[in-house]
């Protein structure tokens, strides 16, 4: 039976058969992108190894959960389902995009298993999928071009605006769908007009208006739009899967690969060299990133990787508060160094320049308090926290510390704590207690069960020794056997790790993990989620480690601990989750439930900035220490939060979230209208003690 | 350009408790923990910063006991590329002089174009810089914070002077220049900074090596000697003048002329 129009592979172009053409536009399109893909291959494979082919069957789920079910999208409700729908039409259609390209050479060309019913079925699906792409580019072109949301903007100093490749590819793909509909609305327009089978197109999609429209026109006509729309979908088509490499488009072909080879565990750091142990790291030559190709080969995926999306910056607190570090660029600049040093076309850029200096400043990467805001938004797993510390690494390595970081780490190498004071004042803070909670000091043989890690703040800080007897009071009541390590006891070195200066770290680690399995303890609990997150993460052989929250449910559940009602019936509470405990420990509710263990305690939330979207405080150890260049203190942003909320009291569970509100308080003029408490402290105001 | 830093290791004062030892003859040292004086400190990464200009090499010096070496090391780790020591039984009890005269020693040994020391360390009385250039006879300037090379024969110095005023001179090389707290942002020097350098040869010259006689250093060259060390007695406070700036000269005036101050 005589088809209603020529085929693409039956037809010509200016005397020369199309099939030709249409073999060549695939072999050249496919051949490019081939190279594209190989050129962009180069830097990783020069790059520092890294450790991603463990744990298969975690790994799969992800990609089935964060690829597949695009688990992040709908954290912005609106751009996320846009994406979702987009995403969902891409996978649809792939199949049709592949039929397609046959099509220009073999005549009636049909996928293996697609003629039948099911092929029926695809085709009334791929017919709304298209439809939906068409509208999700439409929403998606409205809102880059007039509503601009302000996550797209590209401050100056990051360079010129990203919207024309935005709406470049919106374009593109509009242009897929239009010119896909129109070579089968043409073909259906003429099977009508002739009175053969016309196939079916489902009701209200793209293909079926195209249908409608074209049904009055020639034959003539619709043979023109038929062999124009098909070549115009195989130049877009090929041109669009060479663009993808070069920009944040990059994503609809490796974000797979980036999700697969994601980071599984939160809250640990990568080692200096993946391969290289512990007792080894003497014999490094550099430590760290200094050049681009010090990064590891997933971290250069990355770069690749980013969307340009802005979740990442748009909740970065250090963003917030005008420090000059905005994640997103950090990928970006990545990326686009990756691009101008690694090329596509023409030859590889010469020797490597330090980046500190070139594309990164050293202000940007010491912003990072490292609260993983970050790294939780991104929808294709982007890492920052191990690059922000890589580079540290490599900044302590050639000597580039900022001045007011150099005192507390001396003090931490000569005195195991950032303030320098004396080790064998760590244990005063529980002179205090003496006579009613006498704490025992687990030296010169004495041992206990539990062993208290009160951290370096929670021993010196005025303030904060507060809580270091709050937590032994409330150990006290519930009848624990615990004692503390006291002048043995050195900073859990969280911080140092995190801020590059990892041999200092190496150094603590040993000592304190020497001082905790001598003194025979067979738990240890902790009030400082900083060294929470240490002892569980960064050390090992240790016994088991636990949070004084987790304590505090368990025993007033085992009725251990008792409580009066709330004191002050008149004041709301609001817990502000740090860092340490809920992201990176995923430690949410028990905080939570230690909280509400007070009878009548009116708790509210800070909506949609608590749990993961929690906002950083403005940063626990060294942190404490650094001068940032700042608009606003992160402390202030998140006091005002919890003012929004309806709060006048805000309840933290630990030390530098304590400091950093109870100072912004102040600062933001809020004394009197608002207060901060720890939750050991304000358990323990509610004690029930048995005389 | 060859230069010599001077360093020394001297107790950290900032969260040390200095306590007098009972017999009122030194500070209790048990508890203390000690590092490079901050002042030499900078003085080394001005040095570095200079030879990474115009080339050369920094040579670190000082006078001190076998602990002293840690101080020389890790400003070698912090890019000296030489560190000698100075060290002998008969060097304790040094006067400034008696410091200065074993450093003047150690300088006729080398050749040096300029001679860099802290302006003052934190348990010292600030003179060695003075009475180094003063034994050497060359020139010498004092609280220094900014120095530029004008050419192998000349710097460019610069003093912060009374009123916040910075005073410019020219000082001709060779000469010796102490150097002033926050002439620059001194390089940080790590744990792995400080193992890398941690099998590097620094030689230790004794008495013998200076070739100095015995009465002009130690205890027996001392001219100055420490009598006692003691806290003063605390009185009951100031008395505070209050009223408008008028009453208070009032009272000052009164108060002078009853206690002798003004006839």
């Amino acid at each position: 039976m005589e088809p209603a129009l020529i085929s693409p592979a039956s037809a010509t172009i200016f005397g020369i058969p199309a099939n030709i053409i249409y073999i060549l536009i695939p072999l050249i399109g496919i051949g490019t992108f081939a190279y594209i893909i190989f050129r962009r291959l180069t830097p990783l494979l020069k790059a520092a190894p890294d450790d991603r082919f463990n744990r298969i069957p975690e790994r799969i789920r992800s990609v089935l959960k964060i690829w597949l079910g695009q688990w992040r999208h709908p954290r912005y409700m609106l751009p996320g389902v846009v994406h979702i729908f987009l995403f969902a039409g891409f996978l649809i259609v792939g199949a049709r995009s592949t039929q397609l390209m046959f099509i220009g050479f073999v005549d009636g060309f049909q996928l293996p298993g697609f003629s039948g019913s099911f092929g029926a079925f695809y085709n009334v699906l791929k017919d709304y999928a298209t439809t939906w792409i068409l509208i999700a580019v439409a929403i998606a072109a409205v809102r880059r071009a007039i509503f601009k949301p302000a996550r797209y903007a590209v401050p100056p100093q990051y360079g010129k605006d990203h919207t024309w490749e935005a709406l470049l590819v919106l374009g593109l793909i509009a242009a897929l769908v239009i010119s896909e509909s129109l070579f089968e609305a043409s073909l259906v327009a003429a099977q009508t007009h002739k009175g053969l089978h016309a196939e079916y197109t489902a009701p209200v999609t793209l293909v079926w208006f195209f249908k409608h429209l074209l049904s009055g026109s020639s034959l003539a006509a619709l043979q023109g739009v038929h062999s124009v729309s098909y070549f115009i979908h195989e130049i877009t088509f090929f041109f669009f899967l060479c663009f993808l490499p070069m920009g944040k488009h990059f994503h609809v072909i490796i974000s797979i690969f980036n999700v697969f080879f994601m980071r599984l565990d939160r809250g640990n750091v990568k080692p200096v060299r993946y391969g290289i142990d512990d007792d080894k790291l003497d014999d490094l030559e550099s430590f760290g990133v200094k050049v681009f190709e010090d990064f590891t080969w997933k971290h250069m995926l990355d770069f690749y990787t980013c969307v340009d999306c802005g979740r990442c910056s748009d909740h970065c607190p250090a963003n917030a508060a005008g420090r000059p570090l905005s994640p997103r660029f950090i990928s970006i600049k990545g990326r686009d160094y990756a691009f101008k040093h690694y090329p596509w076309i023409g030859s590889n850029g010469g020797p490597s320049k330090p980046l500190i200096g070139d594309i990164y400043s050293e202000d940007e990467i010491w912003s990072c308090t490292t609260c993983g805001a970050c790294e939780q938004e991104c929808p294709v797993t982007i890492e920052y926290i191990d690059k922000m510390v890589d580079l540290r690494r490599g900044m302590v390595d050639e000597g580039l510390v900022p001045q007011s970081l150099q005192k507390p780490l001396s003090a931490l190498e000569k005195r195991g704590n950032p303030w320098g004071k004396m080790e064998k004042k760590r244990a005063d803070w529980t002179k205090d207690l003496a006579e009613e909670t006498p704490v025992k000091i687990l030296e010169k043989g004495k041992t206990a069960a539990t062993l208290y890690f009160v951290d370096s703040i929670s021993s010196f800080d005025d303030r904060m020794q507060a809580i270091a007897r709050a937590t032994a009071r409330i150990l006290n009541a519930a009848g624990i056997d615990f004692g503390i390590l006291g002048k043995a006891e050195k900073d859990s070195g969280h911080e140092v790790r995190r801020f590059g200066e990892e041999m200092l770290f190496q150094d603590l680690k040993d000592q304190n993990t020497d001082a905790i399995l001598n003194s025979g303890v067979e738990n240890i609990v902790t009030a400082d989620p900083h060294a929470y997150n240490a002892l569980n993460k960064d050390y090992s052989g240790l016994p088991p480690v636990e949070h004084i929250s987790q304590t505090i449910v368990r025993n007033v559940k085992a009725g251990k601990i008792r409580l009066k009602p709330v004191a002050d019936t008149g004041k709301t509470y609001v817990y502000h989750d740090p860092c340490y405990l809920g992201r990176h420990n995923s430690l949410y509710d028990d905080p939570r439930a230690a909280v509400d263990t007070i009878p009548g305690l009116n708790r509210v939330e800070m909506a949609g900035n608590c749990r993961d979207r929690s906002f950083c405080c403005g940063g626990g150890g060294l942190m404490l220490f650094y001068e940032p260049e700042e608009e606003q203190r992160m402390g202030v942003i998140r006091v005002e939060m919890a003012k929004k909320a309806g709060a006048d009291v805000i309840v933290t569970a630990c030390p530098f979230c304590l400091v950093n509100i109870e100072d912004a308080i102040k600062v933001a003029g809020l004394e009197g209208e608002m207060e901060a408490i720890d939750l050991c402290e304000l358990i323990e105001q509610h004690l029930i003690i048995e005389d | 350009m060859e230069i010599l830093v001077c360093v020394k290791r001297v107790p950290d004062t900032a969260e040390n408790e200095i306590e007098v030892a009972g017999d009122g003859s030194d500070i209790e040292r048990d508890d203390l923990v000690y590092s490079v004086n901050e002042w030499d400190n900078y003085a080394v990464e001005e040095a570095i910063q200079i030879v990474d200009k115009v080339g050369g090499s920094v040579t670190v010096i000082s006078v001190g006991d076998e602990e002293a070496e840690e101080v020389v090391r890790r400003e070698m780790a912090m890019g000296a590329n030489h560190g000698i020591l100075l060290s002998d039984d008969a060097f304790e009890g040094s006067d400034g002089k008696g410091i200065a005269t074993l450093l003047k020693a150690a300088v006729d040994k080398g050749n040096y174009d300029l001679i860099l020391t802290g302006a003052l360390a934190d348990d010292g009385a600030g003179q060695i810089g003075g009475m180094l250039a003063a034994m050497l006879d060359v020139p010498y300037a004092s609280v220094v914070n900014s120095i530029e090379t004008l050419d192998d024969k000349k710097l460019k110095v610069g003093r912060e002077i009374e009123g916040g005023n910075q005073e410019m001179s020219e000082i001709d090389l060779p000469c010796v220049l102490s150097i002033q707290t926050g002439i620059n942002e001194p390089r940080y020097v790590g744990i792995r900074g400080i193992r890398k350098v941690a099998s590097v040869e620094i030689p230790v010259w004794g008495a013998a090596d200076l070739g100095l006689a015995a009465d002009s250093m130690g205890a027996a060259g001392a001219r100055v000697k420490r009598l006692d060390y003691f806290l003063p007695e605390l009185g009951e406070g100031a008395e505070i003048l209050e009223g408008s700036m008028e009453e208070v000269a009032e009272k000052l005036i009164d108060l002078l002329k009853a206690k002798g101050g003004i006839k």
